[in-house]
């Protein structure tokens, strides 16, 4: 059984960029919201596999994202580096409703969240 | 019912692609064919030979044991099908029937074909003597020809090698490492006569003469002498002697004969256009059986420059063209570095600079024809080859780095791995890139594994070369000794990356020329292959159209690297550092009270002094930024742009004001020149310095733009670095007064922002393009440089402005440095 949590309003995030939340419970660490340039949203842990560089400060392009630490390219979708990298961010569910972007979480995990009206 | 009409099978039947010859070139055009499309073609490969696609070059190590065949398989059963593809394997194509579009081979099979791919290599070269058809007489150019060697090695103890030419000398050494007495017969007085002069030859022939082998050179051979099988030479003098077999490595041809029987045009090899495609527009033909602009190549470099164009055309993309390659020679045996390119002996036209060595058993020398370096010779001491090689093809004006250029680029001030310049001796667990820390056993492994040919492919694969770069020199020797006489170069038109093939300057002559504005309308206009790019071609996209458009350009934030979007340096824990700027060096109490309250307010775990005289708060939350930002502003303060590829900062040292020594204020100048230069966007950082006296106190001759104060004025320095490789600035001029030092800072600076690759500094830059033609244009030019500087000081109108308080004045700028809130607890 899963749940949606909104997030925030398309609108929150430019296109090619991200943002930051925190979800106890969910995640240890913050999670990083990603746009793409067709509007796509993803979330993926804001920890690179490689040295654990905030992801969501990345220069995003197609569905990926370039670690601003060392450059490792990581796919939005799965979280996963591009090859010859190996190593994978942990992805999450989302999906956008009427312009907002929600979070789609297993309800015992939703416990310590708090959601947006 | 219509519907299944725009199904009908034969829409769906792919075009039928037929490659005949299973080798490099021919697989490695096949492989750029399925790169760019996997799903075009319905693939066939014939190979005469029983193997999957293996790597010739290569074979020496096999012949010399240190490889096996196994680890030269390129492509395994696995591959091809993987890939679909129908592979005959010792199956030999005897026919091509044009008119039917059909291969018919040795054993009946036929396969029909929309376009044919020709990759029929090249035969050795057998000279017309009696005996020459002697069992035991053996050529070298595939496996069978090394297992025929190998055994008679365990059989037999004396051999002959004729020819010594590259194939031949490696050849020999492996024969004497498997334990025969090879004699090398050679009709030429030197060895490798086409790749090496004749010092080199020398060189080269007394060390392998300490290795054991034996040379007879000026010596023609007359037959091979034996009754069942070889049993000695004859030689044209008369002489004779015996040995139990003998390797024929005088050269190759390349193989033509089934293109010719099927009438498809021929002279030394299979004519090709600059597409790759032959006489017939449906046949296609690379690599050794080819015969392009009147050359042939039997490099493994060239050939796969073929492979890609060929597969570019195959796909109908059709954009590149092949215009001929220009190849380097490296011996691939072991002990010895030597490299050889383009013409090394010159003519009366030409100079020779040489450097000659004996104690160290160094050799080098290059020539040059009009400032440009036409070819040259190493031995001993290869590490710069490619740098020279590089300088070649690009044609570079050397005449700026003559009194140094033999002594190489990787000479001084390199940091990060220590001495080594040499490979041959290295030892597998030195240190070759010393920032991802990886050793030569790493690269070397890395490239025989993974089956790497281009530096490219081994910074991608090991990271090593993929930081600072100063260890590229050494990474290209240990990739060109391991796989080899010869390995792919990175081309010297580089594409902007891998999202276009346009260079840096062809991407910003389009943008000038045709208008655009945006990222999008340029990566629309040049067809981009990823629609909104990659983290390399959009931060240099959204530089070229600033640099090209500073009234109207819009800049994309988006398109910036984090510390150019935020204004402040990422550090390895995600927090940032906050440098405000300090003109000239200079601070006065009240900003040092500002900073330190700043510190506190926001808990800032560190401060710091920089290098370049201002005070580095580290550790700040993201989240702080538009604060702290605001307390600075107040106090007076702006970005110091110590995160951009912009004016960093302009040091000084006290001056005439203050310092005994100091005869001009170099204080002063140091602030007029930080105003005049601040704000802008820069290819990649710019430093500038000014000392008050030659003593350079400020460490002005390290800078990208450096003044030294003396007597009479002020002298012009530009092009120092500091970093990973120190190199000194070269002297640009000397100027009187103080007008003149910032209207030759705008015009330098302005240059630079025009004409170098984005992310390239001012050194590469200068010795990309030389420093007599920034001499031209910016001191001799005196129109010419007020221009530059006008055009600057038209750009600086729309890049003076403090980010930091536009940032934190903009209430949607700053919701971005906050995480989203989550602001009602859920209902359990």
């Amino acid at each position: 059984m899963s749940k949606l949590i909104k997030i925030c309003a398309l609108n929150d995030i430019r296109p090619l960029g991200s943002r930051i939340v925190e979800l106890p419970g969910i995640s240890a660490g913050p999670v990083a919201i990603f746009r793409t340039a067709d509007n796509d949203v993803f979330a993926v842990e804001d920890r690179c596999p490689h040295k654990q560089g905030p992801l969501s400060q990345g220069i995003v392009h197609g569905k990926s994202v370039t670690c601003p630490l060392h450059n490792w390219v990581i796919g939005l979708e799965n979280g996963e580096a591009a090859a010859p990298d190996v190593g994978c961010a942990k992805s999450y569910a989302v999906k956008i409703q009427d312009d907002d972007v929600y979070l789609e979480a297993a309800v015992d995990e939703t416990q310590q969240v708090a959601v947006n009206e | 019912m219509n519907m299944m009409m725009t199904n009908s099978p034969k829409q769906l039947q792919k075009q039928r692609l037929v490659l005949i010859g299973n080798g490099m070139a021919g697989v490695r055009t096949i492989e750029e064919v399925l790169k760019a499309n996997p799903e075009l073609f319905d693939i066939t490969i014939f190979g005469a030979e029983p193997h999957g696609n293996y790597n010739r070059i290569m074979l020496s190590p096999v012949l010399a044991g240190e490889k096996t065949i196994n680890e030269i398989m390129l492509n395994d059963d696995d591959w091809y099908a993987e890939n679909n593809i129908t592979l005959h394997k010792g199956k030999t194509v005897t026919k091509i029937d044009r008119v039917k579009r059909q291969v018919i081979a040795d054993d009946g099979t036929v396969a029909g074909y929309d376009r044919l791919l020709l990759a029929t290599g090249a035969n050795p070269f057998i000279l017309p003597i009696p005996g020459a058809d002697l069992p035991g007489v053996i050529t070298f150019r595939d496996i069978h020809d090394v297992d025929q060697m190998l055994a008679a090695a365990s059989e037999h103890q004396k051999a002959v090698v004729i020819g010594g030419g590259l194939l031949g000398l490696e050849a020999a050494k492996g024969l004497a490492t498997q334990g025969m007495d090879v004699t090398v017969v050679h009709l030429m007085d030197t060895l490798m006569e086409r790749q090496l002069d004749e010092t080199a030859a020398k060189l080269l022939q007394q060390s392998l003469e300490e290795q054991g082998l034996e040379f007879l050179t000026g010596a023609e051979t007359e037959a091979i002498t034996g009754e069942d099988r070889v049993t000695g030479i004859k030689f044209k003098d008369g002489t004779e002697f015996a040995t139990d077999i003998v390797v024929m490595a005088v050269g190759i041809k390349p193989n033509k004969a089934l293109a010719e029987k099927a009438g498809i045009h021929c002279e030394r090899g299979i004519v090709v256009n600059d597409t790759m495609q032959t006489y017939d527009p449906s046949v296609y033909a690379v690599g050794e059986c080819v015969q392009h602009r009147k050359n042939t190549y039997g490099l493994v470099a060239p050939l796969f420059e073929q492979g890609k164009i060929c597969a570019n055309h195959l796909v109908n993309k059709c954009v590149l063209r092949y215009l001929g390659s220009v190849t380097s020679t490296k011996l691939k045996v072991t002990g010895i570095d030597l490299f050889s390119a383009g013409d090394f002996t010159g003519d009366d036209t030409t100079e020779e600079i040489v450097l000659r060595d004996p104690g160290r058993n160094v050799y080098k020398k290059l020539v040059i024809k009009d400032d440009r370096i036409q070819g040259g010779v190493m031995y001993g001491d290869t590490v710069d080859g490619a740098w020279y090689f590089q300088l070649m093809r690009d044609e570079i004006d050397v005449s700026d780095l003559r009194d140094s250029l033999l002594f190489g680029k990787a000479h001084l001030g390199n940091s990060g791995h220590g001495e080594q310049n040499q490979i041959s001796g290295m030892d597998n667990a030195a240190e070759v890139c010393g920032c991802n820390g990886v050793c030569k056993g790493d690269i070397v492994q890395a490239i025989t594994d993974k089956k790497l040919f281009t530096l490219e492919d081994v910074r991608t694969q090991t990271k090593a070369s993929a930081s600072c770069g100063s260890c590229t020199g050494l990474v290209e020797q240990i990739l060109a000794s391991t796989v080899g006489g010869d390995y792919s170069e990175t081309p010297n038109e580089k594409p902007l990356c891998p999202c276009t093939d346009h260079t840096h300057e062809e991407v910003r002559r389009v943008i000038l020329e045709n208008d655009l504005k945006t990222i999008p309308a340029t990566m629309r206009f040049l067809e981009w292959r990823q629609p909104d790019g990659c983290a390399k071609c959009r931060p240099a996209l959204n530089y070229y159209l600033l640099c090209a458009w500073p009234a109207d350009y819009k800049d994309d934030g988006q398109s910036r690297f984090i510390n150019e979007r935020v204004h402040a340096n990422i550090q390895k824990d995600g927090t940032y550092s906050v440098i405000p700027r300090m003109w000239g060096g200079t601070t006065t109490p009240d900003e040092l009270r500002a900073i330190a309250d700043v510190a506190d307010k926001f808990n800032i775990p560190d401060v710091k002094v920089t290098g370049g005289q201002r005070i580095n708060l580290l550790g700040v939350k993201k989240e702080d930024l538009p604060a702290a930002w605001a307390d600075l502003n107040e106090a007076g303060m702006v970005s110091g742009h110590a995160y951009g590829k912009s004016l960093r900062t302009v040091k000084t040292c006290v001056g005439s004001e203050w310092c005994r020594f100091g005869v001009q204020d170099s204080t002063a100048l140091g602030v007029a020149l930080e105003k005049a230069l601040w704000g802008s966007w820069t290819p990649h950082k710019f430093k500038a310095a000014v000392s008050g006296c030659p003593r350079n106190c400020a460490e002005s001759t390290i800078k990208d733009f450096g003044v030294v104060a003396v007597e009479s004025g002020w002298e012009l320095h530009v092009g120092g670095n500091g970093g990973t490789k120190v190199r000194a600035t070269d002297l640009l001029g000397k100027v009187k007064t103080v007008e003149e030092v910032l209207e030759y800072a705008r015009a330098f600076i302005q240059f630079y922002r025009e004409d170098a690759h984005y992310l390239e500094r001012t050194v590469h830059w200068l010795e990309r393009v030389g420093l007599s033609i920034v001499k031209e244009r910016i001191v001799e030019n005196a129109e010419l440089r007020k221009e530059y500087a006008e055009r600057f000081i038209f750009s600086q109108k729309y890049a003076q402005f403090d980010p930091w308080q536009e940032q934190v004045s903009n209430e949607k700028a700053t919701r971005d440095y906050e995480h989203l809130k989550l602001v009602r607890k859920l209902a359990s």
